[in-house]
């Protein structure tokens, strides 16, 4: 496991590189939008407002050093996410019995 | 030597392309799919950077305030969509810094477009009207590019890229419907600007030798001609709706073919430009270099108020 976009330490960037997260608006959770980047966490902020806010697209606005970012591994992909497959009885629509029945 | 892995990447990597799904940055992929797409995609990022320079040539001398703010507004989205497209690139192994370095030692190429100068303000609503719409029909089949983080980069420039279109046509009209010497700018500005704005559609089909192999890998979904055509065909009716004429004395339609026949394409001018000898390109080059040079000082003033802040908080404590 390593973070996505660590830059290679052979050639390191002149700034670090940051993840940006925006609230799109009350009550919603932030999304990733994209990354930029910045010399520290207050300019990362200003940056991600005039790079990814410049239409009122958000509310508030997350930085996270892109180094931070632990992701699972995309080649161990079958065997991570395999626990769920083949249980459909985890869904509503498993349960077929009630049909016709209201409000279940 | 064929490993394994890159045996049963590689199968995974033609199913995924197959199944017209998307490829993101950790799945394993072809070196050539790998370099080919950070050539396309670092340059077009060089074109929106570069792109800045002939419009904010107009933000001084623009004729109105509001006229003023919308084009300091589209320069902003043009530097903007170019830190999206570097973001994306990133994404495949190159840093930042190197991509800036390309670019300013003149080994990356960036669109030859912005390499012709813009003399009047008429020029601002051409380039928006036509070099923006050439863009737009070039980019929005690009949002379903194979390369995932090419496509997320641009769905959101094509919702932006709409605004910067429909202004200059709106330029362009505003002067039509002005004084006879206003009519005079802008049909001046389309005739300067239409044949420029038909070559960044790339060489013809028959003279593209990465078009096929771009096409098959789905980062291109239409060749550099059906393009073309597609965009001669949306002009047509809006340069009535404006009452400019198109400088193309051998456009017109053609029934059987459903299509315009357009006069031929001076690729002799589009090579020289792409080689370095268009009009504007040292002074392009040299502006961003300087402005680069220039804000050194300012990089490095950050970093250090950076270093500096970060030193001032012991390790370990919340700040």
């Amino acid at each position: 496991m390593s973070a996505p976009g660590a830059s290679d330490s052979a050639h390191p960037e002149t700034w670090p590189l940051w993840e940006v997260f925006v609230r799109s608006s009350r009550g919603l959770s932030h999304v990733h939008v994209g990354s930029l980047h910045a010399p520290d966490e207050t300019m990362a902020v200003r940056n991600a407002r005039d790079l990814y806010t410049r239409r009122s697209e958000g509310v508030s606005i997350w930085v996270v050093p892109s180094e931070a970012i632990t992701a699972s591994d995309p080649d161990a992909k079958g065997a991570f996410f395999e626990s769920p497959a083949g249980k459909n009885y985890r869904h509503a629509t498993y349960y077929t019995a009630s049909e016709g029945v209201k409000h279940l | 030597m064929t490993t394994a892995t890159e045996q049963e990447g590689r199968a995974r990597f033609d199913e995924l392309i197959d199944s017209d799904s998307r490829v993101e940055p950790r799945d394993w992929m072809p070196d050539d799919y790998r370099r080919s797409l950070i050539r396309q995609m670092s340059q077009h990022a060089h074109s929106e950077i570069i792109g800045m320079q002939p419009e904010a040539n107009w933000i001084t001398r623009a004729p109105s305030l509001k006229r003023k703010a919308i084009l300091m507004a589209k320069v902003q989205d043009e530097a903007g969509h170019g830190l999206y497209l570097y973001s994306a690139t990133q994404t495949l192994g190159i840093t930042r810094d190197e991509m800036t370095e390309q670019l300013i030692t003149g080994r990356a190429r960036y669109s030859s477009i912005f390499n012709y100068p813009t003399l009047s303000w008429a020029d601002m609503g051409a380039i928006g009207w036509l070099v923006d719409g050439a863009a737009i029909c070039n980019q929005v089949p690009l949002c379903r590019a194979s390369y995932a983080p090419y496509g997320r980069a641009m769905v959101r420039i094509c919702k932006e890229e709409s605004f910067h279109q429909r202004q200059g046509f709106e330029i362009l009209l505003q002067l039509m419907r002005g004084t006879p010497a206003q009519q005079r700018m802008a049909q001046d500005a389309v005739d300067r600007w239409y044949w420029p704005s038909l070559m960044m559609f790339g060489p013809p089909d028959d003279d593209s030798p990465n078009s096929a192999r771009s096409m098959e890998w789905k980062i291109k979904r239409f060749s550099n001609d059906e393009l073309r055509q597609r965009f001669v065909g949306t002009l047509v009716p809006q340069a009535e709706a404006l009452g400019v004429s198109l400088p193309d004395p051998e456009l017109r339609w053609n029934e059987q073919n459903g299509s315009y026949d357009l006069g031929p394409i001076d690729w002799t001018e589009f090579q020289e430009v792409l080689a370095g000898r268009g009009p504007c390109n040292a002074q392009r080059l040299q502006r961003r270099r300087d402005a680069h040079e220039d804000g050194l000082w300012v990089r490095e003033a950050a970093a250090a108020y950076a270093a500096k802040q970060a030193a001032r908080v012991p390790e370990g404590t919340a700040a």
